[in-house]
């Protein structure tokens, strides 16, 4: 028997595609960009058929990627050419969720938002929160170390997984972490988190709940700069004050967002978004000063959320703001790159500088608590040339980021797109270091092949990823 | 015994290449962990120390591996910073390096984390003697892989660690303890219970069995008076109200209610576990965190007991075999041979 007549006695009929027609959806995630033909996909159930498909793989030396929603903007979960794709949507079980221990155990499969919706009727929720987390599955989350508005206060999903169960690319089982806030021990699962499937497939992962906060203060300020925005984030943070989110809009994102869901925000530069949570009592203190604070930052234009519902309507623009970019450009790149707060306006002002350069608008919407950047390249992949000049642009911006001090991506990971911009930001020894890792638990190379790591001959050709 | 010391990076690369096996060892303060063992050589990071950079604005420091929490502290402390994570045994001189080494984190990790949650980056000397960095130097990254999170209670099995960057947060600007005995472990459980599942936001939770709870809140002074009043009222008494609690807490986060015991150690607890924990014979301790960590002294019978029951632990001080149980064989060895090939570094 053969590789798929193996893997097609492993799982009952419809659980194996292997046609043109049902591969199809499967060939690229959110980074449109990149295309590649798997050879086939499956629907693991559960824990065990992963581990067996991952077991197979190995024996024939078939390289496989570990899917979830495929929300990956970095081309993380780009299937590998003639490869198997083991899509996990199917495992989306809560398989336990303990208030008193404050835990939740869920299958890989399970979407983020669904795990803070199962909490909160003990009053808990999960924090990560990226904007994709009504789509977005835990397994991706894990792999990618996953952010959101709140990592500043909250830090990024690494923080949140106490436990993980995974499957090695060797087909071995291994259970890393426990089910406490503390451990003794390396930290393998912390480790694990943010490896991009290189190191396995993750099969379960027990994850922390907090208590969810009592009461939130939720401003939003306009201004006349971005600059003005930028310095009004600085002054908070001087204030010593630690908000949960820190949101910055510029004015293309702004409109953008107007467009699409009518947010109600006013006509400004710049849109700052600050949200105070915690207990009640704290939270009124810390909205008095708060207060001063962005009255001496020369807002044009201040609003205070004074019911849940005029909160939502605050952050819905900002929620909405990638997607809507879509109505002012027929294509957009989503950068992600970070840069040490207090350089943010320095940061701004190059890439408003490279946009004229090269001819190509940017919108600006961002983690500004944690100098996380998200600009939004527009083009028009319809005009010979635009896609080409636009990834140029948002490889700039990367390298721009790296020479201020900060990274490469704060969140979206390096998957395809930016493994050739690792050496900016690592040494030879460093990414040695990395290799030499995953061939020990990878010695096939399997496992996201193609992924993370820089070929030796330097950045891919664009020929060969949009195939 | 003999005993080498590197102060510089070259240094500990030197020491590295010259000798098959050696432990890297701080100021000491977990002589469990630092302790050489047969075959072994010392290698003492003390004077590779000093803050090497702070930007208070951008709640990142980046130190050398042996620099005292003591002296980190008091650089945080004069721009109202502070480390969250509450490095223990800092009075006692423990290092940067030593810390994440053992993986530990004191009382107040209850209100924003553990080392896990803090630590952004590292450079360290691997096997090899070959410089090998992880992580950055802001306080969101998801490149590359995270060799930072790995050296957390590494006990040093990956590489000698060089450089350290860390997260920081502003310190509250006023404190407040309250303590209250309630009649029993039971009552003290459910009380535990009660209070981690509400948003009350405390610095430090903490369990001193059999039944009081020390409870510490932070925030500003305006607040701090009406979310102490709120607790007492859900916990039903008025306990006693330290206003000055620094001191007091600063013992804590020391371990002085350890001294005198001949063994010292970290167990990671929970509140299910606590029943059992408390059906062993241990000496003086105290559950940190909501009852998720355990530091405890023990005479050898209660580490003995501990084994037998299978309850993972770390000894910091007072024996010999200090992790139990050793880590998950099938990854662990793996990554250790990746960056440890001939076995030079502890667990090897
Ligand atoms: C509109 C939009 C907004 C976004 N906003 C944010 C944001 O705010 N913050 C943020 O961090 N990200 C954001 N993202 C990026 C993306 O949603 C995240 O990277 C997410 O974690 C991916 O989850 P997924 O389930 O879609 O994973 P996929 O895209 O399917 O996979 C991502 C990676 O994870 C690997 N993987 C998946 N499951 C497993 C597993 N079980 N074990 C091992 N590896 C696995 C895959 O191989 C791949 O490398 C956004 C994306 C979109 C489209």
């Amino acid at each position: 028997m053969g590789f798929l007549e193996e893997l097609k006695a492993l799982f009952p009929p419809g659980r194996v595609l292997t046609r043109e027609a049902e591969l199809a959806p499967y060939e690229s995630d959110a980074l449109t960009a990149y295309r590649k033909r798997p050879l086939a996909v499956v629907l693991p159930e559960r824990k065990e058929e992963v581990v067996e498909a991952v077991r197979l793989c190995h024996r024939y030396g078939v390289p496989f990627v570990a899917r979830g929603s495929g929300t990956s903007l970095s081309g993380g979960s780009l299937p590998v050419e003639g490869g198997l794709v083991i899509a996990l949507n199917r495992m989306n079980r809560i398989l336990r969720l303990d208030p008193k221990a404050r835990i939740a155990v869920v299958e890989p499969g399970v979407v983020n938002l669904e795990v803070s919706r199962a909490a909160a009727p003990y009053g808990l929720y999960y924090a990560p929160d990226p904007s994709s987390q009504p789509i977005s599955t835990i397994g991706g989350n894990v792999a990618f170390n996953s952010g959101g508005a709140h990592c500043l206060k909250y830090g990024m999903t690494a923080g949140h997984v106490l436990a993980l169960e995974a499957v090695t690319p060797e087909g071995e089982v291994v259970r890393l972490g426990g089910e406490g806030l503390e451990g003794v021990g390396p930290d393998l699962a912390g480790f694990f988190v943010g490896t991009e499937g290189l190191l396995g497939v993750a099969l379960e992962i027990t994850l922390r709940l907090l208590p969810k906060p009592e009461a939130y203060h939720t401003l939003l300020a306009a201004y006349g700069s971005l600059e003005a925005a930028g310095n009004a984030v600085s002054q908070v943070i001087r204030s010593r004050l630690l908000p949960g989110a820190m949101e910055i809009m510029d004015r293309l994102a702004i409109e953008a967002a107007e467009a699409a869901v009518k947010a109600g925000y006013p006509q400004a530069e710049a849109l700052l978004i600050v949200e105070l949570e915690g207990p009640k009592e704290e939270v009124e203190e810390e909205a008095k000063l708060l207060a001063q604070v962005i009255q001496e930052s020369g807002a044009t234009e201040v609003r205070i959320a004074q019911s849940e519902a005029e909160r939502q309507a605050i952050w819905k623009g900002r929620k909405a703001a990638f997607s809507a970019v879509g109505r002012l450009s027929p294509d957009y790149i989503v950068q992600d790159g970070v840069v040490p707060r207090s350089r943010l306006g320095e940061a701004l002002k190059e890439i408003g500088r490279l946009s004229q350069e090269y001819g190509l608008r940017v919108a600006n919407v961002f983690h500004a608590g944690d100098g996380n950047l998200h600009p939004l390249v527009l083009y028009d992949g319809k005009k010979p040339g635009e896609l080409e000049r636009a990834e140029e642009l948002a490889g700039e911006i990367l390298k721009l980021c790296v020479r201020l001090g900060g990274s490469l991506t704060g969140e979206h990971g390096i998957g395809v797109e930016k493994k050739g911009y690792m050496p900016e930001m690592f040494a030879t020894e460093d990414l040695l270091a990395m290799e030499r890792v995953k061939e020990a638990l990878d010695p096939k190379g399997l496992a996201n092949r193609g992924k993370v790591l820089p070929e030796p001959g330097g950045r891919p050709g664009l020929e060969e990823v949009h195939g | 015994m003999a005993e080498l010391r590197a102060t510089s990076l070259a240094e500990v690369q030197e020491a590295v290449r010259l000798h098959p096996r050696l432990r890297p060892r701080g100021s000491g303060t977990k002589p469990a962990l630092s302790t050489p063992r047969e075959g072994e050589v010392a290698l003492d990071l003390s004077g590779l120390k000093g803050i090497l950079e702070y930007e208070p604005e951008e709640f990142v420091f980046t130190a050398y591996a042996g620099t005292p929490v003591e002296e980190v502290e008091a650089a945080l402390r004069a721009h109202g910073q502070y480390l969250p994570f509450h490095p223990p045994l800092a009075g006692k001189g423990a290092t940067l390096g030593g810390t994440v080494a053992a993986g530990l984190s004191g009382p107040m990790r209850e209100r924003f984390g553990g080392l896990r949650d803090f630590i952004l980056g590292v450079r360290f000397v691997d096997g090899e003697g070959r410089v090998v960095r992880g992580g950055g130097k802001v306080v969101k990254n998801a490149a590359g892989f995270p060799f930072h999170r790995l050296m957390v209670g590494s006990l040093g099995a990956f590489g000698v660690m060089v450089e350290l960057s860390f997260k920081v947060f502003p310190h509250p600007r006023a404190t407040a303890t309250l303590r209250v005995a309630l009649g029993g472990l039971e009552k003290a459980m459910a009380a535990l219970e009660r209070l981690r599942g509400l948003p009350l936001d405390l610095l430090a939770l903490d369990l001193l069995p059999p039944a009081t709870l020390e409870v510490r809140l932070g925030g500003f002074p305006g607040s701090l008076e009406r979310r102490l009043k709120r607790l007492q009222e859900l916990l039903g008494r008025e306990g006693e109200v330290l206003h000055e609690d620094e001191a007091h807490w600063e013992g804590v986060r020391d371990l002085s209610f350890l001294e005198g015991s001949p063994v010292w150690a970290k167990v990671p607890s929970r509140l299910d576990l606590i029943p059992t924990l408390e059906g062993l014979p241990l000496g003086p301790r105290r559950y940190m965190a909501g009852g998720e960590l355990l530091y405890v002294g023990l005479e050898p019978e209660g580490l003995h007991a501990l084994r037998r029951a299978g309850i993972p632990h770390l000894v910091l001080k007072g024996a010999e075999e200090a992790l139990f149980p050793p880590p998950p064989e099938a990854f662990f060895r793996k990554v250790k041979g990746a960056l440890d090939p001939k076995g030079r570094f502890p667990l090897g």
